[in-house]
């Protein structure tokens, strides 16, 4: 084998230039997420093939405007280029588009002062001619003194020059690009250059501005650090200072290279802006859009969703069938099987629900929403940006709060990750489905509305409602520090790519299939082990059942189904719904719903599969399905149905309120650093539930 | 009272003469929001917040506590001085 090279190759960008179709351009399906090491945010990186000796491994960083970051999102382009605990890249490819490239230029001249080989690469320039825009691209390349491509990602045009440039990297010039340093205070900068004499003088300008964001400086630097740090406020005034320098060089230089009719740029943009974020047409399109997400989430998913339903059905049965009979067969056909199923169930809807918000966000169109948005969501303690967040909810709240990392402001970024969950996730809907199927008549009021998707409906109201209502409340009482503030760019509208669009798709389903996944999975083996054992009196169940019903004349099934029932009341699940009987005795359930609660901590959904096992545990006979099974369910007190009206909405207002799902409380952990704010949620959320059940079966009772 | 972004009717422009530096966030300055460059008002929310702004080639959404920050002069008064 041949020896390859491999480069180690960073994609820096603003948002909206295209870096997205250059990463997936560059590396196809060669991509992997994973971990910053010591920082848990996510990395995507990929491998390209530059030629037949070289590779080279690609990250792609978050798209930010300048190098001194806002969110924590932005932060990782600092850090993966100045934190020591990195690797740092060998050459940096600072994607800019051909509109905007003032401001991209921007960046690129931060990252040029590290003296880091930068190639510059202006995306889109198949627009130049529509958008009225010409470019010298020698005389910019002599100007910047780097080396400058144009390509267009979409079009595929340029990428194998720009592979070959990343192979050429040691040949890229590292000089810095202007003299700002001198022209914002030279006695300041030379003191600062002396004493941080082993690094640039941009990364130790850097330290000195961004100390706070960087998580391993160690105290030796940290007092050199702070020597410079005594006077803030003139710190601030050398940044301000030191941006409007920059951008007096850029503009200098693009007088001389750049030039834009700009009566041919503003057209469809300045249409299609005058509708969409009109005070009246632009909520009406948004409700619009809204509803098509939901409809198409529900509607358009149901036939995947009942295929794979039905698959996994299947597959149980057979295992139990083919196989020869035994433990390992049990646990195939009752805990595996069923539990990877529980998981793959919820692929279709949360594949259609980020292929319609991928398709908003390509556009351009989330912008315009978060513009809309943004007074309304702040007198709730949010920020315009929280909407993407509460929407994404409606699938899974897992990458819902991850999304959440782009909001700039602490408080608003906490508000949004707190009361995210309480947005109907798709976990809820099957135990809101089987419920309202039991206790709800199949009707239609007026003639029109089924009562069933009334029921449905309100649900989601009451958990949109639930979140807005904390949010004002924490608005009220979180005392959290920390300025929040809001710019935000508009990109221009465009089509959207539909490899993007499809690659997207792609890495959050697989995120929430190994992430979410790996949870379900584990608690389904551990219910089934919890539900086929137990102490003494389970492993006798069959001599006690055999001895009390003696003196009755009952057939061999009716035996078996009493010591399957047996079994199950004395397993160690059944010890534990018994226990917690007493306490939701007045919500209206039984230990048997107490067991599927208890369960359902782990993770809602497990709920109806908790049921399901439950019911099949106690019966083997399998012409009935587990709503025929609960619908059958008799209460032991009253001798009535178990799963009356009172009981099913008492379940309903359970589910909609209460903190069950342990993924969501690890990932809120991990994105607030600390145990308060997921314990918060745990307690105050499951309080809440208990108490709004209470009312509920009381009530209607 | 000041001329300020917040004070633009929609379509209007003005130049941004004075920014108060301790409290505008160093990111709207590095998204190209400078002295000396011309803004436009594209668009309001309701309730008059936020701001939908072009500023030297950059498209920029801001709230209005952030505009009221920025002091410029209005296109049509820079045509009256100038006329003066």
């Amino acid at each position: 084998m041949r020896n390859t090279e491999v480069i180690k190759v960073a994609l820096i960008g603003n948002p909206n230039t295209g870096k997205s179709s250059l990463f997936n351009q560059l590396t196809g399906l060669n991509q992997k997420v994973s971990n910053y090491p010591g920082v848990t945010v996510e990395k995507k990186s990929g491998t390209a093939k530059l030629n037949d000796t070289t590779n080279a491994t690609i990250v792609d960083l978050p798209g930010t405007y300048s190098i001194n970051p806002t969110s924590l999102d932005e932060n990782i382009v600092l850090q993966s280029l100045l934190n020591p605990a990195n690797e740092y890249p060998d050459v940096v490819v600072v994607v800019a588009d051909v509109e905007n490239l003032k401001r991209n230029l921007f960046l690129f001249s931060q990252i040029k002062d590290l003296e880091i080989p930068a190639i510059l690469v202006i995306n889109m320039a198949d627009q130049m001619k529509k958008k009225g825009i010409s470019l010298d691209i020698e005389l910019l390349k002599q100007e910047l003194n780097s080396e400058v491509l144009l390509v267009s990602a979409r079009k595929k045009i340029g990428i194998d020059r720009l592979k070959n440039a990343i192979v050429n990297y040691k040949e890229v010039n590292i000089s810095t690009i202007a003299d700002i340093a001198d022209r914002i205070d030279s006695d300041f900068f030379n003191r600062v250059k002396s004493s941080f004499n082993e690094m640039s003088l941009y990364k130790a300008w850097l330290l000195i501005t961004q100390h706070h964001n960087f998580s391993t400086i160690d105290q030796k630097l940290q007092k050199r650090i702070d020597t410079y740090r005594k006077d803030t406020t003139k710190l601030k005034k050398m940044q301000n200072r030191e941006t409007i320098l920059r951008y007096q060089y850029i503009n200098g230089i693009l007088k001389k290279t750049y030039n834009v009719d700009t009566d041919k740029a503003t057209g469809l943009r300045f249409k299609l802006d005058k509708i969409l974020t009109h005070k009246v047409f632009g909520y009406v399109i948004f409700a619009s859009i809204l509803m098509l997400i939901f409809q198409s989430i529900f509607d358009w998913t149901s036939i995947p969703m009942d295929f794979i339903d039905a698959t996994f059905a299947h597959l149980s049965e057979l295992t139990k069938d083919k196989l020869p009979q035994g433990m390992f067969t049990n646990l195939l056909a009752e805990g595996i099987i069923p539990g990877i199923g529980g998981i793959v169930i919820f692929v279709p809807q949360i594949a259609m629900l980020f292929l319609l918000i991928s398709i908003l966000e390509e556009t351009g169109y989330m912008s315009r929403v978060v513009f809309l948005m943004d007074r309304i969501m702040r007198r709730f303690g949010m920020s315009g940006k929280s909407v993407i967040p509460l929407i994404s909810g409606t699938a899974c709240a897992i990458p819902a709060i991850m999304a959440a990392r782009n909001i700039s402001g602490w408080k608003e970024r906490l508000v949004t990750i707190l009361v995210t969950p309480f947005t109907t996730c798709s976990a809820r809907l099957p135990v809101y489905a089987i419920i309202i199927a039991l206790v709800i008549p199949n009707q239609r009021f007026l003639g029109v509305f089924s009562l069933q998707g009334l029921t449905l409906m309100a649900l989601y109201l009451v958990g949109f409602t639930a979140a807005m209502a904390s949010g004002y409340l924490l608005n009220k009482t979180l005392k959290v520090r920390g300025k929040s503030f809001f710019v935000i760019e508009m990109p221009n509208y465009k089509l959207p790519s539909i490899k993007n669009v499809l690659y997207t798709v792609l890495e959050k389903t697989k995120a929430f299939v190994f992430g979410a996944g790996k949870i379900i999975l584990a608690i389904s083996i551990v219910l089934w082990f919890l539900a086929s054992n137990g102490p003494s009196s389970f492993k006798n169940a069959s001599e006690i059942v055999k001895k009390e019903y003696s003196n009755q004349e009952l057939s061999s099934s009716e035996v078996d189904q009493k010591i399957a029932s047996y079994k199950l009341e004395h397993s160690y699940i059944g010890i534990a719904g018994k226990t917690i009987e007493p306490a939701i005795k007045p919500l209206g359930y039984d230990w048997k719903i107490g067991i599927a609660l208890l369960t359902s901590f782990a993770a809602r959904e497990v709920f109806v599969g908790t049921l399901a096992t439950i019911y099949s545990v106690e019966s083997d006979n399998d012409t009935t399905t587990i709503k025929e099974k609960m619908a059958a369910e008799i209460n032991q007190d009253t001798g009535k149905k178990l799963f009356n009206f009172p009981v099913g909405m008492s379940l309903l207002i359970f589910y909609a309120f209460a903190m069950q799902c342990m993924s969501t409380l690890a990932i809120v952990k991990r994105e607030t650093n600390s145990w308060k704010w997921p314990l918060l949620q745990l307690f105050g959320m499951t309080a809440l539930a208990y108490l709004a059940s209470l009312l509920t079966f009381t009530l209607l009772n | 009272m000041k001329t300020t972004i917040a004070s633009l009717l929609v379509g209007e422009k003005g130049i941004i003469q004075d920014i108060s530096y301790d409290s505008v966030p160093l990111k709207l300055l590095e998204m190209g929001c400078l002295p000396g460059k011309e803004v436009e008002l594209i668009q309001i929310a309701p309730m008059k917040d936020p701001l939908y702004i072009r500023v030297n080639g950059s498209h920029l959404a801001i709230r209005k506590e952030t505009a009221e920050l920025i002091q410029i002069a209005k296109s049509e008064n820079l045509c009256e001085i100038l006329k003066s």
